[in-house]
């Protein structure tokens, strides 16, 4: 399906944790989402004009709901989060290449993220044929997500405060817990992707890792989402790729994070 | 209605281009729009040699635009002759491919290779504020604008549009230097060095320290310094800086503009360009203006 920006209606909105909203579209972009893919909502104040990524975190093709989770980090974030039943918003989809699912077939599999990481690997976990665990880092008590979340494999928690789970973060709960997987799946802040890319090389597993980055275009045309490659890239041969088009998911022996 | 315009000799089926870098080749955004409806796609600028660019961030919003500091990243003269030239030749449009370069050299080198191809025109840049070599260096005064333009202009097979940088003091002696120099025409303007600084964590917002800002807030300086340079010169002027509708294009070609270009707005409405042309149509019905020639240069004292 070609990229498209249409009108979204809101179907549902509501904070689920402190800063984290649950928004529900109606859209024909639910239909053909993966997991791992995002769309860009667009503010409408035009003071604020560039889109805003935005990972998708569950996809319905038959409903045509398309779910988004995210945090309020600023002023597009915090208009979007006045959105309510019945209103419009402009939405760009659906951009980036999603999770290679067919890599987990029949293993066993993290499905690791941390904070607002998480939503993403909703529609993953969903989808995925695999021996899931799933562990999930969190700030403090507020575990978003957590119980759909265990509909779908044996989730592990960790929080920085040790309120819930492990004290600490994803990798001191799989430490915690003697967890061992075939390969990684994940979604967070650049030091928890670091960690993984690095437990994946001592491990000699492949790790799957969907990268952010302050982008204006959300379609390839600017150039101003790249990270380095280790192969040459598919657009300037400069060993930077495109994280809106070429990922955002990466092997995370490919990228130099 | 007769919407064509031309500009050195290349005519164009309407004046609604699109700006550098904000438009890769045309591929990305042909997912949105018809390029076929377009008058030209001047392309993302392409080196001699592939360049990585800067580090990331490398884009930022302010209010209403954003600053980048790309730095150009491009895959060098030859994948893009390769590649990004056949993707264009297959649409009914003009293809304008913009040219950076380090050294005078460098963009020589680029001028030659594309001189053996059908584009149609070469638009150089000597006004990109985001690379510490080379294009601004060129830009910002008028004896290295006159001296490149006229080395330009030598190995030029195409006409060659000299796009100035706002980054000056006189935009008109900038002008009239590249016209002297024997440029066919000048496009602007480039963005305006910029700088945002992120007060929660103290840095700055950019990896580049200072980036080109671009979007709707800076339109009204774009506005004054094409009026200025196309006042101040003969050959044509391309206006471009902040428009986002029919009503901004239509305000650069009464400035004085030949022909426009459409950037950051692609990013804000990725049918922008599609939009505008046929914005520029209802105008023109709406006023019974027969000839979009009428409105080039035709603002006047009230």
């Amino acid at each position: 399906m070609h990229k498209k920006k249409l009108t979204a209606t809101i179907k549902s909105q509501r904070e689920i944790a402190k800063g984290i909203y649950d928004l529900r579209l109606s859209t024909e972009l639910a239909a053909e989402a993966k997991a791992g893919q995002f769309v860009c909502l667009y503010p409408k104040d035009k003071s604020t004009l560039l889109p805003r990524p935005i990972s998708i975190c569950e996809a319905d093709g038959e409903s045509g709901v398309l779910r988004l989770v995210y945090r309020v980090v600023g002023k597009g974030t915090a208009e979007f989060s006045c959105l309510t039943a019945g209103e419009t918003v402009e939405v760009m989809g659906n951009l980036g290449n999603g999770f290679p699912l067919e890599e987990a077939v029949g293993k066993c599999v993290f499905i690791m993220g941390g904070g607002i990481g998480i939503p993403p690997l909703l529609e993953l976990a969903k989808r995925m044929q695999a021996k899931k665990q799933i562990i999930a880092g969190y700030r403090d008590k507020d575990t978003f997500l957590k119980e759909e979340l265990e509909q779908y494999g044996s989730v592990y928690v960790a929080t920085e405060d040790g309120s819930v789970g492990s004290r600490g973060n994803v990798m001191d709960a799989i430490r915690e817990n003697g967890l061992c997987a075939d390969v990684i799946y994940a979604c967070g802040p650049m030091p928890m992707l670091r960690a993984i890319k690095k437990y994946a090389e001592e491990q000699g597993i492949p790790a799957y890792i969907s990268l952010e980055e302050h982008m204006a275009c959300g379609v390839g045309a600017c150039l101003g989402c790249v990270v380095k490659t280790k192969k040459v890239d598919s657009h300037s041969h400069v060993n930077n790729a495109r994280i809106c088009t070429d990922g955002p998911v990466f092997e995370a022996g490919e990228v130099d994070i | 209605m007769n919407t064509k315009v031309t500009i050195a000799g290349v005519t164009l089926q309407n004046p609604v281009m699109t700006a550098s870098g904000t438009f890769g080749s045309g591929m990305e955004y042909g997912e949105f729009v018809d390029l076929n409806k377009l008058g030209a796609v001047v392309t993302k600028g392409v080196a001699s040699v592939p360049w990585a660019g800067n580090p990331t961030p490398r884009v930022a919003e302010v209010y209403g635009g954003m600053l980048n500091a790309i730095g150009l990243q491009n895959p060098g003269i030859d994948v893009f002759m390769e590649r990004d030239i056949p993707f264009l030749k297959q649409y009914d449009t003009k293809i304008i491919v913009n040219v950076c370069g380090k050294t005078v050299e460098d963009y020589i080198a680029v001028v030659e290779k594309l001189g053996d191809t059908s584009v149609d025109m070469l638009e150089i840049n000597v006004s990109c504020p985001n690379v510490k070599e080379g294009a601004i260096a060129f830009g910002q005064k008028t004896d290295a604008l006159f001296d490149i333009t006229s080395q330009i202009k030598k190995h030029a097979v195409q006409p060659v549009i000299m796009k100035l940088s706002p980054n000056v003091t006189d935009i008109g002696e900038m002008a009239r230097a590249a016209e002297a120099a024997g440029a066919d025409a000048i496009s602007l303007i480039n963005t305006l060095t910029g700088m945002k600084i992120d007060i929660h964590r103290r840095t700055f917002a950019l990896a580049n320290k200072t980036g080109g800002m671009s979007g709707p807030a800076i339109k009204p300086v774009a506005v004054r310094m094409v009026y200025q340079a196309a006042s101040a010169v003969k050959i044509p002027v391309i206006g471009m800086g902040g428009i986002c509708n029919a009503e901004d294009a239509v305000e650069f070609l009464l400035a004085g503009a030949s022909a426009v270009s459409v950037g950051a707005a692609n990013f804000f409405n990725p049918y922008v360009t599609e939009e505008i042309v046929r914005g520029i149509e209802a105008y023109m019905e709406q006023y019974h203006i027969e000839d979009i020639k009428e409105l080039i240069g035709a603002v006047r004292e009230s």
